[in-house]
């Protein structure tokens, strides 16, 4: 029990303190997964709205693809990254191993279908004659799309939630592709993870309890904007 | 000049013809009614209209413009309107969805404020204008719909079966301000429905469609009294309709013999022709002991009364005589005859109350009236 007290105190003194290493993990830790996702959503949202909105033989495949891919495990796209980035690997000569675009590249995978699939369902929701009547409104395409998204926002909002969800919370394809170098390609969860394994509860649950407050606060954020859209 | 012609138009879709137009006119300022059963190919033909749906040949020409390329599609549809069964309005306030069509064009907000106030009065929705649309119901839904299609001020508007969920009330007060919408812009319009009395109030035309084609298209009196055909005939409202052989025929009247009995109509056919003979419900007469013998009405038939249904104001008799006959009475004349089911009655009906279409040939026959 002590030790989750003591831990705690801890946490609050790194906290308050507002402590330099404590503060670059976390600051990184925001500028990668927020990355991630804003990547995930462009191709998620846009690959997620074409594939409902288009037929074509395959389709049921590619659907069934999409929602497998919501379920990637992290280490498996972090193995994958880590062998395209090796120095021997396709992607070797970018020299991007070890850095943190290696895991905004690993974590937008992770999260692209994850906001995919839920797009593709939040689209696909929609009345299919909708899109024949904005379109007798006389939009263009593009048009079209964005009002259709206008529609859809409230589970596309779901879609961001989850997207930064997954990625601001693994660890598996950060530790592997990052390094988890100090300073450099640290971040909250590959950061509590070497602390846990050093012994250094109190760090490890500062920086949890960090990663908590974020994902609350961005989830409550986003939370009340949806709510505030909610149909009564 | 048409508004709209279209030529030789086809949808196909795996294998199957689904709309075959060979030819097709809407004039400026009228109202046509394309009248048919479901799956008669009214959707698609409106659909294609509004190039909605891709056609496999054909030509459309608007306002004498061929408007068949596909850079054309938005330029076109932002001429015309098209108001479809469900409101499909936009998570928004009332206000916006009229709008919509207006932000689309990226008129000035002046503009726009303008013309949603002019629509939302012609449809009687200016005290709803911010109120979320998703609380409406669903009259005013449809009427945030229609002011939404009216407000881009359209050249045409298509009209799919836009009052077919609403309750009796509700349609009948937004028929008459569509109506009057109609008359006081001038907009030429087609409007899809299966209500044959929907589409006389509306209409100054009527195309029966089925199976993907127009069977039969003009003036709405000259269909609904003339059809070329039983399925035209039951869907304006013929409901008797029975076959017989030309008995004789002379100076243009004919006999012919319908179950056992001899029926006088008008027209010129051959004698052992083989015909259809439609009559509207509200021209039968039925009465007690022949009572109209000796009159102009020509035709006296013994019958026996199967059913009686309360249609709205009227009743409608199902009547036997060999062949079947309805007939429409008032509460007062089922009180005066005392009807009842299973009761020997006399039917009557005038020789020119008989619609006939000659078998054979398919065509009607304009009878002498």
């Amino acid at each position: 029990m002590d030790i989750i007290v003591e831990g705690l105190l801890k946490a609050f003194h790194l906290l308050f303190s507002l402590d330099r290493e404590v503060l670059t993990i976390a600051v990184l830790s925001l500028q990668v997964s927020g990355l991630a996702t804003m990547i995930s959503l462009f191709l998620g949202i846009s690959c997620g709205t074409a594939v409902a909105l288009t037929e074509f033989p395959g389709r049921n495949l590619v659907v069934s693809i999409i929602n497998a891919g919501m379920a990637l495990p992290p280490v498996v796209v972090g193995l994958f990254v880590t062998v395209f980035l090796w120095r021997n690997g396709p992607f070797g000569f970018l020299e991007l191993l070890y850095t943190p675009t290696a895991m905004v590249i690993a974590q937008a995978i992770i999260a692209t279908p994850i906001v995919m699939g839920i797009s593709l369902a939040a689209m696909q929701s929609l009345p299919k004659k909708l899109r024949l009547q904005i379109l007798a409104l006389g939009a263009t395409r593009l048009q079209m799309l964005w009002i259709l998204m206008r529609e859809a926002r409230l589970p596309l909002l779901a879609a961001v939630m989850a997207g930064f969800g997954g990625v601001i919370s693994e660890v598996g394809a950060s530790i592997m592709v990052g390094g988890n170098i100090m300073g450099y390609s640290r971040v909250l969860t590959t950061a509590t993870v070497m602390e846990t394994s050093r012994g250094n509860f109190d760090v490890a649950i500062a920086l949890s309890i960090i990663l908590l407050l974020f994902v609350f606060l961005i989830n409550l954020v986003l939370t009340l904007v949806q709510q505030r859209e909610r149909p009564r | 000049m048409p508004v709209l012609t279209v030529n030789n138009l086809k949808v196909e879709r795996g294998g199957i013809t689904d709309l075959d137009i060979p030819h097709f006119d809407l004039e400026a300022g009228e109202s046509l009614a394309l009248l048919g059963p479901n799956g008669a190919g009214k959707t698609t033909f409106l659909l294609t209209l509004a190039r909605l749906l891709t056609y496999s040949q054909g030509e459309l020409l608007f306002k004498g413009q061929d408007i068949s390329l596909p850079a054309m599609a938005v330029s076109y549809r932002r001429r015309l309107a098209m108001v479809f069964q469900e409101p499909l309005l936009l998570n928004t306030t009332v206000f916006r969805n009229v709008a919509a069509g207006l932000k689309i064009r990226r008129l000035d907000k002046r503009e726009i404020e303008k013309r949603v106030a002019k629509y939302a009065e012609l449809v009687r929705i200016t005290h709803l204008l911010h109120r979320d649309a998703r609380k409406l119901s669903g009259g005013e839904a449809q009427r945030t719909n229609l002011a939404r299609a009216f407000a881009t001020e359209p050249e045409m508007i298509l009209l799919d079966e836009p009052f077919a969920n609403l309750d009796a009330p509700s349609r009948d007060a937004l028929i008459d301000d569509v109506q009057g919408i109609l008359r006081q812009t001038g907009t030429a319009a087609i409007l899809a429905t299966h209500d044959r009395l929907e589409a006389l109030r509306l209409a100054d035309r009527l195309a029966v469609m089925e199976g993907g084609k127009i069977i039969q298209i003009g003036a709405c009196q000259e269909v609904m009294n003339q059809p070329v055909n039983e399925v035209v005939a039951s869907f304006v409202g013929m409901e008797t309709v029975f076959s017989g052989d030309v008995l004789n025929a002379a100076d243009g009247s004919f006999v012919v013999a319908v179950a056992g009995h001899a029926v006088v109509a008008l027209g010129c056919v051959e004698q052992g022709e083989k015909v259809l003979c439609c009559i509207r419900p509200e021209n039968i007469i039925l009465s007690h002991d022949h009572a109209l013998e000796g009159t102009s009405v020509r035709n006296n038939l013994p019958a026996k009364i199967v059913k009686i249904i309360p249609q709205g104001p009227f009743l409608k008799v199902h009547l036997d005589c060999g062949f079947f006959l309805a007939s429409y009475v008032t509460q007062q004349s089922l009180e005066n005859l005392a009807l009842r089911e299973g009761k020997d009655i006399t039917v009557s009906f005038k020789a020119t109350a008989v619609h006939v279409i000659r078998r054979e040939k398919r065509a009607p026959l304009t009878a002498a009236r």
